[in-house]
């Protein structure tokens, strides 16, 4: 008895007492839905610092809307999106028609853009607009925000598994997407709309510099499960969930900033995947070496 | 000899990269249901012959005439394939159908049976679950064969379907080339190994960046004819880039 009162009061109270609470557990859980699978493609690809240096670049673009309107859902939306996808294309183009490779091309404009946003949201707001932008205010969800995440996360959802046999076919075997006519720049570029669509949901609730975080750790956790498509994207929304919950329960009782402390719930997830997962985990690798073992 | 017209016809085809030829003045025809193999030395312009024929690279000269009406598959040497991506053989087995499922589709009534037989005729009944990523290499030719047959093409392009794959693999394999060989297709495979191309291939290309010899294989892999190819790879004429004829 004792024991289910104090896990009700640890785990359950804090959700039923406070609306905010379980306004950012709904949020992060959509934007789990949205981030996963995206993710995991992004992971199987080898663009996993793609994702990083897009959530970047989406902060001039939050910032002038910023510049403009104040803390606006829509403005800052609208910038975050225009910027994601110029510099989406951007860095196709200069990777394609210039020396630099994409992997230069695109830590060269998340760099800059990063300085520009950063410089922007100080020319009108203060230290605290700032902190809202890079970090997000998760706990303080509105119901239009909500909303705008789980529009976000059904688009992606819904474009994902429309696109899924081109995105596989393009990630699989891009000669024969080619030769095939399969759409592989259009794919492509819907394929980096999707994570711009998720990050700039995102970033609303985790900040622009974290939001990365809810899209990629997952993924690389999941990695370590299974080695099918639909079980990592199954299990990359998993772990999303998981560390929501553990994040914010945990920010609660330890007085945490919410966003860092459930991409950190994320994080432990990972590592601890790292050590135990039953593919290719460090410590099943170290106990099973059948042909090593004497 | 042009009885019927012929599925591909080239005329003073020129190929090369950033405008430097490595194919020069091809003129010939492949006729409907040739079985040629295409030789030469390493560097001769055969991957990039196949790739033209395929349409995936643009002539800088000349034209490569193909009926549009027909159906082509290519297998390329060097596929940017991602073996670690995680899909089953029998998956990436189905993608052969893509141009008659596409992107949304289902499969047509038919196509379990079809993927099943292909995967049958291949071998590899038993591996639908396998992850690509697990299979050997020779397994993978063998895969890609399967996805060959399912595309179900009347002209068929095989840059070096053989290198580093055991003779097993190899028997089955060619095979399958002398089936399609059968059914009526037009077949040019890439080869490098002169004994398969003299046991089984009734025509032969030999290219050396020009065309040393086109015909049936005992009139091409002549000594005369091999000694040609080899000494204009060995001694590259230096005037090479410079063709008038393009420039």
């Amino acid at each position: 008895m004792m024991i289910t009162s104090l896990l009700f009061d640890a785990l359950i109270a804090p959700f039923i007492e406070f609306s905010f609470m379980r306004r950012a557990l709904i949020g992060a859980f959509a934007l789990s839905i949205g981030a996963g699978p995206v993710g995991v493609f992004l992971m199987l690809r080898r663009m996993s610092l793609l994702g990083d240096a897009m959530a970047h670049a989406i902060l001039p673009g939050a910032a002038i809307g910023y510049l403009f309107a104040g803390l606006s859902l829509g403005f800052m939306t609208a910038g975050g999106l225009a910027a994601g996808m110029i510099i989406a294309i951007a860095a196709g183009l200069v990777s394609r028609f210039t020396v630099l490779k994409e992997d230069a091309a695109l830590a060269s404009f998340y760099l800059i853009s990063l300085a520009a946003g950063v410089v922007i949201v100080s020319l009108k707001g203060s230290n605290v607009d700032l902190l809202h932008v890079l970090f997000g205010s998760i706990l303080a969800l509105d119901d239009a925000t909500l909303i705008l995440l789980a529009t976000a996360s059904s688009i992606s959802l819904i474009a994902l598994s429309v696109m899924f046999r081109a995105l596989v076919l393009e990630s699989v075997d891009p000669t024969f997407a080619r030769l095939m006519n399969a759409g592989g720049s259009f794919s492509n570029i819907l394929f980096l709309s999707l994570v711009v669509i998720n990050l700039v949901a995102g970033f609303h609730a985790l900040g622009t510099l974290l939001s990365v975080g809810l899209m990629m750790l997952p993924a690389f956790a999941a990695r370590f499960w299974t080695e099918k498509l639909t079980g990592l994207m199954i299990t990359s929304v998993g772990f999303g969930f998981l560390s929501s919950i553990i994040g914010i329960i945990s920010s609660y009782h330890l007085n945490t900033p919410t966003g860092p402390t459930i991409i950190l719930a994320s994080g432990g997830l990972y590592l601890a995947s790292l050590l135990f997962g039953q593919r290719s985990g460090l410590i099943l690798k170290i106990m099973r070496r059948p042909h090593l073992a004497r | 000899m042009m009885t019927r017209a012929a599925p591909i016809t080239l005329s003073d085809l020129t190929l090369g990269y950033d405008r430097h030829p490595a194919v020069h003045h091809v003129n010939g025809h492949f006729a409907t249901g040739s079985l040629t193999a295409l030789v030469g030395p390493n560097g001769a312009g055969k991957s990039t012959l196949i790739k033209a024929l395929a349409g995936a690279l643009d002539p800088i000269g000349g034209i490569c005439a193909i009926d549009p009406s027909l159906r082509r598959a290519y297998l390329p040497q060097l596929a940017e394939i991602d073996r670690s991506f995680p899909i089953n053989v029998h998956d990436f087995v189905a993608m052969g159908l893509w141009s008659k499922i596409g992107a949304l589709r289902a499969l047509p009534p038919l196509g379990p049976h079809r993927i099943r037989d292909a995967l049958n005729t291949v071998g590899l009944i038993g591996f639908e679950d396998h992850l690509v990523g697990t299979l050997s290499g020779g397994q993978f030719q063998r895969a890609l064969f399967a996805r060959l047959m399912l595309q179900d093409a009347s002209i068929i392009l095989i840059d070096e379907p053989f290198s580093a794959i055991d003779s097993a693999t190899v028997d089955d394999l060619m095979q399958l080339i002398l089936r399609w060989h059968r059914e009526g297709r037009t077949i040019i495979t890439v080869l490098h190994d002169l004994t398969l191309v003299r046991t089984y291939f009734p025509n032969a290309l030999l290219l050396a960046r020009d065309v040393i010899a086109w015909g049936t294989t005992e009139t091409v892999l002549t000594d005369d004819n091999l000694k040609t190819a080899r000494q204009k790879i060995e001694a590259p004429d230096p005037h090479a880039p410079l063709c008038e004829q393009v420039a």
